[in-house]
């Protein structure tokens, strides 16, 4: 069992390149597209094509299957949900802690007018 | 990048609000996603000086953060490293930054939370994935939802 923070590292890794982003924004459209229809769009070869989707398979952000000579890749976004609810965490830890301070500081603005009555 | 923005309008005027983010005193009265106490905040409160805030949660967990003031430029902006201490999860050093404007009705804060985790940092930015993927999984709850 892969540890939460390692997939994490994996999902990221993943997304850093722009290439494996523009292949996953395709098969978010698309659902099940072949390997030859992925590599069309860019300027890069068959192989380096190959390796971008090795990395997104590890990153468990895609699912291949063979059906004859074809294989078809499809999305699977677990994954990128998990890393989503990761940066979430920070969202809402801030937006509560936000929440108080403006409590506060409109307060303390009630205050400070107050004493320079 | 990976990044976290909020902005608030605040009814009281930046000076209020910058003390409310830089003094102990301050930050005591609303550090933490909820109403448990903050045990512990210190600020040396200049580029370069360190700033560390414990506080429990109303669960019994505790949570410390710590970290180095970059910017320091009252009642304006306010910059500074980010680490949680003792955090498995943590995602290593993160940036954080208050940015508070003057409007009519008293501040307009903005806060930045990014470079939270080390891919990102480290290979800078190679263009907005946060909104792609923002994007993606939007698309997918609302399948799925």
């Amino acid at each position: 069992m892969v540890n939460y923070q390692e997939r994490l590292d994996r999902t990221f890794a993943a997304l850093v390149d722009p290439t494996r982003r523009a292949i996953l924004a395709r098969l978010e459209r698309e659902g099940g597209v072949t390997i030859s229809d992925l590599a069309e769009p860019f300027e890069i070869k068959l192989p380096a094509v190959m390796k971008h989707l090795d990395v997104l398979d590890d990153a468990g952000l895609i699912r291949r299957s063979k059906s004859g000579r074809t294989v078809t890749v499809e999305l699977d976004p677990e994954p990128m949900k998990a890393a989503m609810d990761w940066l979430r965490r920070y969202e809402r830890f801030w937006s509560a802690s936000l929440d108080r301070l403006q409590a506060y500081a409109e307060a303390e603005e009630k205050k400070a007018r107050k004493r320079r009555k | 990048m990976t990044s976290v923005t909020l902005v608030r309008r605040i009814k009281a005027r930046p000076a209020i609000v910058f003390d409310a983010l830089t003094t102990p005193e301050g930050i005591g009265h609303w550090w933490g996603p909820d109403p448990g106490p903050v045990l512990l905040a210190e600020t040396d409160l200049r580029v370069g000086g360190q700033f560390k805030v414990r506080f429990r949660m109303l669960d019994d967990s505790e949570h410390e953060s710590s970290g180095e003031y970059l910017e320091v430029v009252p009642p304006k902006r306010l910059a500074m490293t980010w680490r949680w201490v003792g955090d498995e999860d943590s995602g290593g050093e993160s940036h954080l930054a208050f940015d508070l404007r003057a409007i009519p009705e008293g501040t307009e804060l903005t806060l930045t939370h990014s470079r939270l985790h080390d891919d990102d940092s480290a290979r800078g930015h190679e263009g907005g994935w946060s909104g792609a993927l923002d994007k993606l999984v939007r698309h997918f709850e609302g399948v799925r939802a």
